[in-house]
């Protein structure tokens, strides 16, 4: 494809790459995989296998188009637009394969995207993250680009344009279950933060005012940061075991050495560090004239430190709390191994059962949750940050 | 009327501020010089009691300040600092109503105090009130600081090197604009400085303190003329300490009856710049003016030359 683009002298190095990588996962990689169940292994098929000719040129027509785009043309809008031209048109393709090879009624066939789509995906996604980036948008318009795509991502979903693919049939089996590892998995991230919140902002305050404790304070709790998620699990057991056994209170509550306790303590104790030091670094950032001024016109403590200084750090402790939600959802993942349920139950119960379908039907949702957390928390940390300079 | 009574600031054993007693007039500017380290602003700041005193006290019309808790006591005092500390995420508007709010003023009356002092310190209020300080130049920024101090009508103003980021020409314009305040409000004024003309330019009474003692409070001619101490000496400049004592009389102050044909000069310009004005126009005298056109007597370079003579 590169090579009928006239002037390589404006070749867009991105774009290159991008339309390098896409062109041959086209030719050379399978677009769908075809298991006629779900533990056998699949069957690769390409494009003009699984859809009808018309539709199998109109959608290489809109790649290449995209390519085109990628290669040649500077006007960011423009290349937005032909990315998000080729995810829809690969996902209708997808979708077409999934209707296409599954017969009417059968349960038992599954057609799963194939390596050729998710490379064609990823090019895509980078094309339109990189055209985002080009058109500098503010922070409310990036949270609109979000809601804009996780609306039409949803509508396909309830419409059920993807039932026929093999995650969604995952999903049919999981409704129930998934619906509440997800509010579980939500519920031990968010929770977590919240409660980190309530203990690291007082400490950050505290470390700011009493210097002497700074390096200590924060060095404990960075050690902390450093124990591997699963080894803390495993060090919180005993004494939570013992605490259910010693407090019967403590067990009507739900807390015992496995389970959603250790999990939601360990976050918590991971959630310290970047909450409390960035308070720190946030305070340290507020003017000392401000602060001076503030005491001299007369406001109490409580009002020089409510009304003007964590006023002035909250950009920079909000960054600290995007960190920990970020963080907090990916690990969350990890809390399913000791039974504390979440979206991570589907990745293990799938590596288990060797059924990638599984595994990804836990994994997309993590991704998009902290991908989501990202950009709105991005977002509000700008718009607080211009407001405050 | 604000008396300092033995105050002492001691951290450890070396003492900052080291027993010194003073009375500020009421309606006066005062201005505190010094060195750095001198003691001049903790001394400042013991009267607002952002610093507790070691020993002593301050009463302010005869009302020890201990007797209130300390937050309530600075709602009274006004206070402006070097770099004028406003607050980055509050309007010009809020940042002036700053100490209305915390006093509780209903919002009618604290809209209209705003509007009034950003008018006074020349401020459009339709293009500043909305505007945040980082919008403003250091001039501007200064004047809000200054009108944010004033907004609750305090009886007494502290100044913290108030005009120390400014360039010279825009300082001496907050000079003349502190002046005119201080006529119209009334405040009692104590301000701290190293900058030995703008002490004798605004103050009324000048206290010089070095290394924690005050050496000298008094007229700033007293000082010229006849200084406590070879620091108060030093510190006042001896090689131009005749010019500088000349630019402490107003022509209109030291006109003599008589009529001159020599060159007319304003009665409020000093006999510094009329004995210069005559340098320049070689003549031997000058009339002087009053502000309406009226002649108000005549200045002869004699009579100036005695001016510039202490006693």
């Amino acid at each position: 494809m590169a090579l009928t683009v006239p002037r390589l002298r404006r070749l867009d190095p991105l774009g290159a790459l991008l339309a390098v990588a896409g062109a041959t996962a086209v030719m050379f990689l399978p677009f769908v995989i075809f298991k006629s169940n779900r533990v056998v292994p699949g069957d690769p098929r390409g494009l003009l296998e699984v859809l009808p000719a018309w539709a199998a040129f109109a959608c290489q027509a809109s790649l290449l188009l995209a390519a085109t785009a990628a290669l040649g043309v500077s006007n960011a809008r423009v290349r937005l637009g032909a990315a998000l031209l080729g995810v829809t048109v690969v996902a209708l393709a997808v979708a077409a394969a999934g209707d296409a090879l599954t017969p009417a009624g059968n349960k038992v066939v599954r057609v799963a995207p194939g390596a050729g789509v998710w490379v064609l995906l990823v090019c895509l996604g980078l094309l339109a993250t990189d055209a985002i980036t080009r058109m500098r948008p503010g922070p409310g318009r990036r949270v609109l680009f979000l809601a804009v795509f996780t609306a039409a991502a949803g509508l396909a979903l309830a419409h059920g344009t993807f039932d026929h693919l093999s995650v969604m049939r995952e999903y049919a089996v999981n409704a129930d279950r998934f619906a509440r590892e997800a509010r579980q998995h939500l519920w031990l991230a968010l929770g977590s933060l919240a409660a980190a919140v309530v203990v690291a902002l007082p400490i950050g305050i505290l470390c700011h005012r009493v210097p002497r404790l700074r390096a200590g304070v924060l060095g404990t709790l960075n050690v902390i940061q450093t124990i591997p998620s699963i080894a803390l699990f495993g060090i919180l057991m005993a004494p939570l075991g013992a605490l259910a056994g010693a407090v019967p209170l403590a067990a009507a509550l739900g807390i015992r050495g496995i389970g959603a306790a250790p999990a939601a303590v360990a976050l918590f104790l991971y959630s310290l560090l970047p909450i409390a030091a960035n308070t720190v670094a946030g305070l340290k950032r507020v003017p000392r004239a401000a602060v001076e001024a503030a005491r001299g016109m007369g406001m109490t403590n409580w009002q020089v430190l409510t009304g003007v200084e964590l006023l002035l750090a909250l950009p920079v402790i909000l960054t600290g709390i995007r960190i920990v939600l970020v963080q907090n959802i990916g690990m969350v993942t990890v809390a399913a191994l000791i039974g504390g349920g979440g979206l991570g139950t589907f990745v293990f119960q799938g590596i288990g059962q060797t059924a990638i379908d599984l595994v990804l039907l836990g994994a997309i949702p993590i991704v998009a949750l902290a991908f989501s957390a990202a950009v709105v928390l991005d977002a509000l940390v700008e718009v607080m940050d211009r407001a405050r300079q | 009327m604000i008396s300092l009574e033995n105050l002492t600031k001691q951290y450890g054993a070396t003492a900052v501020v080291d027993g010194v007693s003073m009375v500020i007039e009421r309606n006066s500017i005062t201005v505190i010089v010094g060195t750095s380290g001198s003691g001049k602003s903790t001394l400042l700041r013991m009267i607002n009691r952002l610093v507790e005193p070691t020993r002593g006290r301050v009463l302010i019309d005869g009302a020890d300040t201990t007797g209130e808790p300390a937050h309530l006591l600075r709602r009274r005092i006004g206070y402006v600092i070097q770099g004028y500390g406003l607050f980055p995420h509050r309007t010009v508007a809020e940042n002036i109503a700053t100490v209305p709010r915390l006093l509780g003023w209903d919002e009618a009356r604290i809209r209209i105090r705003v509007a009034g002092l950003l008018s006074v310190f020349q401020l459009d209020p339709g293009a500043y009130a909305h505007a945040f300080p980082h919008q403003l130049s250091g001039g501007q920024q200064q004047r809000v600081g200054v009108a944010r101090a004033l907004a609750a009508e305090p009886a007494v103003l502290l100044m913290d090197e108030p005009f120390g980021a400014l360039d010279p020409i825009i300082r001496a314009k907050a000079q003349d604009d502190l002046l005119d305040i201080q006529r119209r409000f009334g405040t009692t004024i104590l301000l701290v400085t190293h900058d030995m003309d703008e002490a004798f330019r605004l103050g009324d009474r000048v206290a010089v303190m070095s290394h924690g003692r005050l050496l000298q409070y008094d007229r700033p001619a007293v000082l010229l003329t006849r200084p406590a101490d070879p620091f108060v000496s030093r510190m006042t400049g001896i090689s131009d300490r005749a010019m500088r004592l000349l630019s402490l009389t107003t022509a209109g102050e030291a006109a003599l009856p008589g009529a001159s044909d020599g060159p007319a000069v304003a009665a409020s310009a000093s006999l510094r710049e009329v004995l210069s004005e005559l340098m320049w126009c070689g003549a031997e005298s000058a009339a002087v003016m009053d502000a309406d056109g009226t002649r108000r007597g005549r200045l002869t370079i004699a009579a100036i030359l005695a001016r510039g003579r202490p006693g």
